[in-house]
């Protein structure tokens, strides 16, 4: 359904006169199309956290505005619309300006590569998995330039203390990736779900693809700035952290990106280690486009795994944060490559 | 070796936590705690040790318990209760008593401390469960607490 609207749009823009620019409207269009989608996907991600957090606590949440609630975080984005931006006198207004752009672009572009069904990705490069490692990792950029032009020492140290948090634990996501790449021999999104056709890799690596599977979690959730690893924000220690100097939309942006990139380590792990948008023992498979449904419901059943963690695990300490990834992630990353390289080498992985 | 049990007791305890919360949210409509408040106005009722007012409770024979000792008004710390007395003729006995005439209670003055309750003999003063304390007018918050025409219930002093 979806995706015949997609081809027919690809085949009528096509036909027309001039190529060059349909193609570039043609892109634009889709970009337009990832932006509106997702901005209101991050606005529900939102408020599916608030509910979630308000069922852990035996509370109810936010159900006034809309059934059950669901108006509640629209209404809140309209009113980050209407505000006023302020900023503190002696910020460095250019970076600081910019800075909230580089952290929803470096999400929203992320977003470009994942596979919602076989046909509906709007760019399937052959360096996929490594592209979205890269992007994800530039918004700390953002958050640095932010917290470093706020002019404000409580954003400084949430920044310095972000940069900290993602250069480490950028190694962990990073090989326990690699972990898995050992098994899919390519890079590429697409191929590594064709792969899987053979049984989800999580189910082909056993041993080793679980022990990837929960470093992943766990550095992603890190990778996100989000509790147990929100050093950055620490509402008790640092205010609001780097975007503590930021209101209206800018700060919508950071908020909202946050969500997204939540969204994308989510669905990083449902295509590495659960067959994106394969459907279970292929039980839907002559129906290609609900494969919409079994990527987004395996995502949302990991970001549900993330908010979980937020609502359990107390936050670490630098310290602690520091010692379990130099410490216990990453050597125990490295043995856990040799180990998938070791099983592949000697064929002891499961196929159905 | 105690590098790996560490990592073995770390996974365990963070599944531990993660099961307590787990459970919390599969209960999470059976044992929600939030009162939705206007909307059940009628049905809410506050928990025994609520502090809501200071209030005097009566009879049905319109008859208090204050002897007018004043030990409320001397424990008060800031002024709240403020006892205007009175001399009568105890009809039993035909003596001189002392008796209240108003039992004043500002409540805009009240801090919810609870002394006066603690410290009364006999009884006369006690918590009510009422929330809904916002009035347009300040006068509204110093009542009188002692209905009128109420008299001291007998056998309260012996």
């Amino acid at each position: 359904m979806t995706i015949s609207i997609i081809k027919n749009s690809h085949f009528w823009f096509f036909s027309s006169a001039a190529q060059g620019t349909m193609s570039i409207l043609e892109m634009v269009l889709i970009a337009l199309v990832y932006l509106g989608v997702f901005s209101v996907a991050g606005l529900f991600l939102v408020l599916l956290e608030r509910r979630i957090a308000a069922w852990f606590q035996l509370r109810v949440g936010p159900n006034r505005v809309g059934f059950q609630g669901l108006l509640q975080t629209m209404a809140d984005a309209l009113k980050l619309v209407s505000k006023e931006l302020t900023g503190t006198v002696k910020a460095d207004m250019f970076l600081y300006n910019l800075a909230p752009y580089f952290v929803i672009v470096s999400s929203l572009m992320a977003l470009s590569v994942l596979p919602f069904t076989k046909e509906l990705q709007a760019f399937d490069i052959n360096i996929g998995i490594f592209f979205l490692i890269a992007i994800s990792s530039i918004g700390v950029i953002g958050i640095l330039l932010g917290g470093w032009s706020s002019n404000n020492k409580f954003a400084l140290i949430g920044a310095m203390r972000s940069g900290v948090q993602t250069i480490s634990y950028e190694l962990s996501v990073g090989l326990s990736l690699l972990t898995m790449i050992l098994l899919t021999g390519t890079l590429q999104l697409s191929e590594i779900i064709e792969v899987q056709k053979e049984g989800w890799l999580i189910v082909q690596g056993h041993i080793p693809a679980i022990i990837a599977f929960m470093i992943f979690m766990i550095s992603g959730t890190a990778e996100t700035n989000r509790a147990p690893f929100d050093m950055v924000e620490a509402e008790s220690e640092l205010g609001a952290g780097f975007h503590t100097e930021y209101s209206g939309m800018k700060f919508a942006y950071f908020f909202l990106a946050e969500f997204i990139n939540m969204f994308i380590i989510a669905a990083i792990a449902a295509i590495m280690f659960f067959g994106g948008w394969l459907s279970p023992f292929g039980i839907t498979e002559s129906i290609p486009w609900l494969g919409v449904f079994w990527f987004l419901g395996k995502t949302l059943v990991l970001v549900f795994l993330m908010m979980w963690f937020r609502w359990t695990f107390p936050r670490l300490r630098v310290d602690q944060l520091l010692t379990l990834e130099w410490k216990y992630l990453l050597p125990i990353n490295l043995v856990n490559i040799v180990l998938m390289a070791l099983m592949v080498w000697l064929n002891l992985i499961i196929k159905v | 070796m105690s590098y790996f049990s560490e990592i073995y007791n770390g996974i365990k305890t963070l599944l531990t936590g993660m099961s307590v919360t787990g459970k919390y949210f599969l209960n999470a409509r059976k044992g929600v705690i939030t009162q939705q408040y206007p909307d059940n106005r009628e049905t809410l009722k506050m928990f025994d040790r609520f502090r809501g007012e200071v209030i005097m409770p009566h009879d049905n024979n319109n008859e208090h318990r204050c002897t007018g000792c004043q030990k409320c008004e001397i424990a008060c710390p800031n002024g709240t209760i403020e006892i205007i007395w009175d001399r009568g003729i105890d009809e039993a006995t035909g003596k001189k008593k002392k008796k209240i005439d108003q039992f004043v209670y500002h409540l805009s003055l009240c801090t919810m401390c609870g002394l006066c309750i603690d410290v009364c003999p006999t009884d006369a003063i006690e918590w009510g469960q009422n929330f809904e304390n916002s009035v347009f007018d300040r006068t509204h918050l110093t009542r009188v607490l002692n209905e009128p025409g109420s008299k001291l219930a007998p056998g309260v002093e012996e």
